[in-house]
């Protein structure tokens, strides 16, 4: 188990390296930050100044030579916009964008577990097309497409949800961290930005539980279970559905780390101060060493979570080991 | 007659509204938010915004191209390179600190320090203290646009800004990168001061309790501003209530605003010019003037305007708009395709060429669509266009290295006068004297240029005019550049929000006057 959590460990560090020299090798291709710091008026020689001052103009290995010497010292640039250390400013923007991942991750497990069971128990009813139908539409709808026109429907047309931000009723938890779980008004700003970012991965799993739960009716033991006499529920969420939650675990973790992907899209329409929006901000702005440390960033969290993944599919099915040699 | 009926009914307007007005909060949306607090950082509409809230200018911009008292309460020309002004007495700033000449010397020798502004003012200007309220502009040479530069006189706070902070730097330190004391404090003489600030997400002013302005009708004593990147996000904000007043509104969401019963939209015809530049020296046809007033000709730019812009924007002849020195009435838009194929045939160009054209897609308005249907329209002169949009990030560096035949830029005189178009856009580039600095076309008439410089040096308003139309003529008759159009302006406003009577073509609306009524 240690050992397996090390060698993960290193696995990390070597992503997060492989990021860092992708993300700084391209950034000369993202424009000039020059640009987005200086008035119209300034003139070619004072921006070669400044862009020596800045350390741009040195060769590639020089500047990269410097990045990694800090940032092994946990120091991944200073952000033009924010003139803050980079890891701090996106550090800062991460809550908002983990509760905005969290409430639709939640979303999503309430919605699709009942759906696909009861998609899979009765595949002929009308609900079960209409559930399909939508996830069809679903699916195909691109996110940005769905946030606006729910920003027109529930926001302008209806009146009941704010359109854009996280209010300014947030609760300080601890440190940088403010919640907006604990008030009315933080609730409500977060519904349609975290139903739209459900809304991409909701059809995919009531369809995943859809199929295993399909595929777990029609095995010997539920059979066996439902001849000798067991109820209906015990049979379907006791001893089918727990047979399908292993696929569902897997695919659920990755597509958790492509969630915070999605943010992007999501945090940008709905004006959510997250780390997605930063992101964009920043490569509008050319802010350079921001990107590159919000790519490191949700490198480590991507490798967070397959770890975690890994860990609890270790102890759902005790037969998978962790640290396997020859597996 | 009608005139007293008119100011009678005003005064009567503005007495029931002063008693139905009461201080009120303001939620603002614009599109981004000022990058640092140092007025002297950056030179961008973000930071003016930001100063004519929090800061005062000596004297500022009024509704008709004129200039308004603020801090300064008159001024006087004493010779011709020497412009004495008054400033007012206890004008107090934010720290409690009394404002005097010297704290106007101190803001100004930081400014013209600063990369960004000090091409504002001409190479030498100073500034004299006479007395605690006076002190006087003075130039090297004759210099007609003082007042215009005067307006980007932001006086500071000098004792606050002085002494070390806590990492034993200067307070007055002004750094483009880096966290500077000034990035992050502020004291001024303005109408608000900020108590929050999260940067790119909001920041929070409270009109200053000791703002010498005791006449101003402004009522909002608390503002938010929240940059909204996303136009529809930002339009939505306005629609659902959410926000107040937002800036920029895009052509394609001024009719919902308009038709909403809640909101207003308030527009102004604005300044900055959309122009194409005909590369040169890269393109061997660019030096015929035949080719490039037949290019001119080809395209349609009212047709641009009404269908691309929807009709919110203003068909150009030339570079300054209507209002400034150099305008001439009679140098409009000229779309004659016939023309434009026999140009082309008297320069032996009938069957056309090919030429590559550059355009940023997210810098003005429609830029990209504009830039597509340029090239539609060229090759109907036989001219095929082959052309490359990008954002605007990778379009700068791109232009700097001059790397298409046609090249798109926009331009906004930051002294708000005809001859800043020139000096930048349509000079012999000149790297010392950094004239022609976003010259692509690499455009170049010394007489031209003459004529510019001597009307930088000459007081007489009459005669300046004269020599800036001039200028404008001949570039106009040579065809040294694409006029397409200036951008318009467009706020939206809820209902009771008098935006109108403080938005500004140069964009800072002076928030300290604004009325809001009740809801």
């Amino acid at each position: 188990m240690l050992l397996f959590l090390f060698r993960r460990l290193m696995q990390g560090l070597v992503v997060m390296f492989v990021i860092s020299l992708i993300s700084f090798s391209i950034q000369d291709n993202l424009g000039d930050p020059l640009r987005e710091m200086v008035g119209q008026s300034v003139s070619e020689a004072e921006r070669q100044q400044l862009r020596d001052e800045l350390g741009l103009n040195d060769p590639f290995l020089t500047q990269y030579g410097r990045f990694i010497t800090k940032a092994v010292q946990g120091d991944l640039g200073t952000s033009y916009f924010f003139k803050e250390p980079a890891l701090d400013v996106i550090l800062g923007k991460m809550p908002a964008t983990l509760e905005l991942v969290f409430a639709a991750t939640l979303i999503i497990i309430i919605i699709s577990v009942p759906a696909g069971v009861y998609c899979a128990i009765r595949p002929n009813s009308m609900l079960t097309r209409a559930i399909l139908g939508i996830s069809i539409l679903g699916i195909s709808v691109p996110v940005f497409l769905t946030a606006i026109f729910s920003i027109y429907l529930f926001s302008i047309e209806l009146g009941w949800l704010p359109s854009y931000g996280r209010g300014d009723q947030l609760v300080p938890l601890f440190a940088r961290w403010e919640t907006g779980f604990l008030t009315s008004d933080g609730l409500k700003h977060l519904v349609l930005p975290a139903v739209s970012l459900a809304s991409i991965m909701l059809p995919l799993f009531i369809r995943l539980i859809r199929s295993e739960m399909v595929e777990a009716l029609s095995t010997e033991y539920v059979k066996f279970a439902k001849a000798k006499g067991l109820t209906k529920t015990r049979v379907y969420f006791l001893h089918a559905l727990k047979n399908t939650m292993l696929p569902v675990i897997t695919v659920g973790g990755v597509q958790i780390g492509t969630m915070v992907a999605y943010t992007i899209l999501t945090e940008t329409v709905f004006q959510w101060p997250g780390m997605g929006f930063l992101f964009l901000e920043a490569v509008n702005r050319v802010d350079t060493p921001l990107i590159v440390a919000y790519l490191i960033v949700v490198g480590g969290v991507f490798v967070v979570v397959n770890t975690l993944v890994d860990l609890i599919y270790g102890l759902i099915n005790p037969t998978v080991k962790l640290a396997g040699g020859n597996a | 007659m009608k005139k007293l009926v008119k100011s009678l009914a005003g005064i009567a307007l503005a007495t029931s509204l002063a008693l139905s007005v009461n201080a009120a909060s303001l939620k603002i949306a614009y599109d981004s938010d000022p990058v640092s607090l140092d007025p002297h950082e950056q030179l961008s509409g973000g930071t003016l915004q930001m100063s004519h809230m929090t800061f005062d200018p000596v004297v500022r911009w009024g509704k008709d191209h004129g200039f308004e008292a603020r801090l300064a309460e008159k001024w006087e020309r004493i010779d011709d390179n020497t412009m004495r002004f008054h400033l007012r007495k206890g004008v107090k700033f934010h720290s409690g600190n009394i404002l005097t000449a010297n704290d106007v010397k101190w803001t100004f020798e930081r400014l013209v320090s600063s990369p960004d502004f000090k091409a504002v003012f001409p190479a030498g200007t100073e500034v004299k203290v006479v007395n605690d309220q006076t002190f006087d502009l003075v130039t090297k040479a004759p210099y007609p646009l003082i007042l215009n530069s005067a307006t980007y006189i932001f006086p500071m706070d000098s004792k606050f800004y002085s002494g070390e902070d806590d990492k034993g730097r200067d307070k007055g330190l002004l750094k483009k990168h880096g966290d500077s004391f000034a990035s992050r404090n502020q004291s001024g003489t303005g109408p608000y001061i900020i108590t929050e600030r999260q940067q790119g997400v909001k920041v929070q002013f409270e009109r200053f309790a000791d703002y010498w302005d005791k006449k101003s009708p402004g009522n909002v004593d608390e503002i938010t501003l929240t940059p909204i990147k996303e136009n529809a996000t930002r339009v939505a904000a306005l629609l659902s209530g959410g926000v107040d007043f937002i800036f920029p509104v895009p052509p394609n969401d001024h009719d919902r605003i308009e038709r909403n019963s809640d909101t207003d939209l308030v527009t102004l015809t604005g300044t900055r010019v959309i122009t194409l530049q005909l590369n040169q020296e890269r393109v061997e046809a660019f030096k015929d003037k035949r080719v490039r007033q037949a290019i001119v000709h080809a395209i349609n730019n009212e047709a641009i305007v009404k269908k691309i812009m929807k009709g919110f924007a203003t068909a150009a002849g030339q570079q300054g708009p209507k209002g400034y020195a150099g305008f001439s009435e009679d140098l409009t838009p000229r779309y004659d395709l016939k023309k434009a194929k026999q140009l082309m045939k008297a320069a032996g160009f009938e069957k056309g060429f090919t030429i590559s054209m550059m355009a940023p897609n997210n810098r003005y308005i429609n830029d990209a669509k504009i830039a597509q249907a340029v090239a539609g329209m060229l090759r109907k002169i036989n001219v095929t266009v082959d052309l490359k949009t990008m954002p605007k990030a990778q379009y700068w560096p791109s232009f700097d290295e001059r790397a298409a035949d046609i090249m798109m830029i926009g331009w906004h005189a930051d002294t708000e006068d005809s001859a800043n178009f020139t000096e930048y856009l349509t000079a012999c580039a000149d790297a010392d004297s950094g004239w022609g600095q976003y010259n692509s076309g690499n455009y170049c008439n010394t007489a031209i240029d003459g004529l510019v410089k001597a009307a930088g040096k000459e007081t007489d308003p009459a005669k300046r005019t004269e020599m800036l139309q001039q200028v404008e003529r001949e570039l106009y008759e040579d065809a040294a550049y694409v006029p397409l159009h200036w951008q318009n302006l467009a706020w939206g406003a809820r209902k009771g929000v008098q935006a109108e009577d403080v938005v500004n073509v140069m964009n800072f609306p002076y928030l300290g006057d604004l009325v809001v009524s009740e809801k």
